[in-house]
């Protein structure tokens, strides 16, 4: 038996999208937690980190904003606000825009007097101003605008009545749910067909925590399923698009480059001003050709593969192709 | 002008919050003084839920919790009245000896009586310095155009913001000085709202309670009352305990406002941790003697009652000393 040893791995000339990517397994199996840590502190991996801040903007952000907005325009139902909630979103426009300014001062500025703001992306040449609290003084209102600055979805939260409540968002990228299903729902009801979360309680657990976070407050997660191809739109909407992949991956000689580990960051933060919960989902993928480049990624996720319960691996929709993508990860 | 000197140290409850100058000290009756606080370098200040309250530190240890009477809507400034009590604790008498120039140390504004997003109209009722929040209230729903009226209750000549109330109110201001018209007025008001009106009330606790009661009797539903409850969001500070790590030979102290988990990190213990608020369970430890007080979200019921682990991110020791297998 012969044992093959990778050669040193050079992490210098390893790619932005592998040694920023956010690798969410610590060890050799995966189960549901409340796996939530503060915000803004840097995580490390074996090559790299992520989340030093809360906005991440990436080689991808033009390509992905583009894609947002034709997913928009052919189906509107992924933006919706319910009344009760415009203050909310303008919370969020004056939060997150100021955020991004900081984080970014070569490429953005922020500027406010009274509601009158100036925002300035270098990025996309833009130069704006607007009225926080006036919906017209944006094109397409507040919620699209903020849609073609961060690369994020969007959720709002409302906390009432000692429950949080789905009422308003922005979700392009939606992984294998549907946002316009889930607006008006209760944190419970959205996460009723997650297995083993309810027995183990987690859903309460989690619902408690957010509700007692203060405004201001900023915790961190993340989330992870496989999707083929680099697509970011994998919603029930679009099930007819994607879906009969599942079925024939496992068998495509592709399969290293056309299947990817999909990684949600998601960013947990109680508005300031309103209290509403925003819930942000950044969707990061990695084919799993790049992530054989990591040996320990390779080792860690193929193993979490083989290993996942049949009930979970159904859930996340990977379970006719987790074998083949296990195997091949740990044939390395 | 005095400046008077930072305590040593901020408090556990101002931890990981502002320093804040005085920048303004103005009467409001003989016995409630307004004392606004801004950023010493002019910044602005963080943005708050109507409603909310600061904890400021006052002398060298304690705190008290005063309402913001603002918006909160990008402040560049915060605002609290305080009532002088001859008989408190200190703490008000010390915030009546502030001038312009004092800087203090004050956690981030708090939210525990927050406006509901979906009322379609706000009551507002309070009594003597219980008009703070619902000022707060009062402000942030004519910037969000939603209507609000208020009933106010104070002795004559002793009302604070009074002319402020008037005139963000207008006719939508009910002022009362006795018992006997507000009980009628209160009657009026219960019995005329419609059904997406959220009442709040703010005053001392028999007033807030005979308001509440008399809501409920006109079977108001308990969703749509909110009264000010200070910092009952927020875990109290507990008693101070003793741990005896048996494995490293330790024995430390565990003060009042000071979590185990803080207290074994001092002292050089690493304790894996993630979320510090007893969700993630990370920071699960096992109790060989003592009966821990539990505070946390992770542990069930049944783990709880067998006490023999416990998060030291949150949860405390009903006895005076806890054995720890560390």
């Amino acid at each position: 038996m012969s044992i093959i040893i990778d050669k040193d791995m050079d992490i210098e000339s390893l790619p932005d999208r592998i040694r920023r990517f956010p690798f969410p397994f610590s060890g050799d199996t995966y189960r549901y937690s409340a796996n939530v840590q503060p915000a803004n502190n840097a995580a490390a991996t074996d090559v790299g980190s992520w989340g030093a801040g809360v906005i991440d903007i990436d080689e991808f952000y033009l390509d992905e904003l583009a894609d947002r907005d034709r997913i928009l325009r052919r189906d509107p139902s992924r933006m919706q606000v319910l009344p009760h909630m415009r203050p909310a979103v303008w919370d969020t426009v004056a939060t997150l825009l100021p955020t991004m300014a900081e984080e970014n001062p070569d490429i953005m500025s922020f500027h406010r007097e009274g509601n009158n703001c100036r925002w300035q992306n270098k990025l996309q040449n833009l130069d704006v101003e607007f009225t926080v609290g006036d919906d017209d003084s944006l094109p397409d209102g507040p919620l699209r605008f903020l849609g073609t600055q961060i690369q994020d979805d969007i959720v709002l939260l409302d906390i009432r009545d000692n429950t949080m409540w789905l009422d308003a968002g922005l979700v392009s990228f939606a992984a294998d749910w549907s946002f316009g299903f889930d607006v008006g729902m209760s944190f419970m009801e959205i996460h009723h067909p997650v297995p083993r979360v309810k027995e183990e309680n987690i859903i309460s657990r989690a619902e408690q925590f957010l509700m007692r976070l203060q405004p201001g407050e900023q915790f961190r997660r993340t989330n992870w399923t496989m999707t083929i191809g680099r697509r970011l739109d994998t919603s029930t909407e679009t099930y007819p698009e994607w879906g009969p992949d599942r079925g024939t991956i496992a068998n495509d000689p592709d399969m290293p480059d056309k299947l990817h580990l999909r990684v949600e960051v998601q960013h947990l933060i109680r508005l300031p001003h309103t209290g509403v919960l925003l819930f942000l989902i950044r969707s990061y993928l990695l084919p799993l050709r790049d992530i054989a480049q990591v040996p320990t990624w390779r080792e860690k996720f193929g193993n979490v593969l083989a290993e996942l319960p049949e009930d979970m691996a159904e859930y996340k929709g990977i379970i006719r192709y987790r074998k083949a993508a296990s195997d091949w990860l740990l044939a390395g | 002008m005095t400046v008077a000197a930072l305590p040593i140290s901020p408090h556990p409850a101002v931890d990981g919050g502002l320093q804040l100058e005085v920048t303004n000290v103005s009467p409001q009756t003989d016995s409630i003084v307004s004392i606004t606080l801004a950023d010493p370098s002019g910044r602005k200040l963080p943005s708050y839920v109507p409603g909310s309250h600061l904890v400021v530190q006052y002398g060298g240890e304690g705190v008290n919790a005063y309402s913001l009477t603002g918006s909160g809507n990008d402040p560049s400034e915060y605002t609290i009245s305080v009532l002088r009590v001859e008989e408190g604790a200190g703490g008000s008498m010390a915030m009546h000896r502030l001038t312009a120039g004092d800087h203090v140390y004050v956690s981030r504004p708090r939210s525990a009586f927050a406006p509901a997003s979906t009322a379609t109209h706000h009551l507002l009722v309070a009594a003597g310095i219980g008009i703070t929040p619902v000022l707060s209230h009062a402000r942030a729903a004519a910037d969000h155009g939603t209507t609000s009226s208020l009933i106010y209750v104070y002795r004559p000549g002793a009302g604070a913001h009074v002319d402020e109330a008037r005139e963000l109110l207008g006719p939508a201001l009910t002022e009362c000085s006795n018992r006997d018209s507000f009980q009628t007025v209160l009657t009026e008001q219960l019995t005329a709202q419609g059904v997406g009106t959220h009442l709040y009330v703010c005053g001392p606790i028999p007033f807030m309670d005979a308001v509440l009661d008399h809501a409920r009797e006109l079977g108001w539903p308990s969703a749509r009352l909110h009264s000010e409850a200070f910092g009952a969001a927020e875990l109290d500070e507990g008693e101070p305990f003793m741990v005896n790590l048996v494995r490293s030979g330790l024995r430390l102290e565990v003060p009042a406002g000071v979590s185990l988990l803080d207290t074994l990190e001092k002292a050089g213990k690493s304790v894996p941790n993630m979320c510090r608020k007893g969700i993630c369970g990370e920071c699960v430890l096992p109790v060989l003697r003592g009966v821990p007080q539990h505070r946390d979200l992770y542990l069930t019921d049944q783990e709880k009652a067998e006490n023999t682990t416990m998060m030291c991110c949150v949860s405390r020791s009903e006895d005076p000393e806890l054995e720890l297998d560390l």
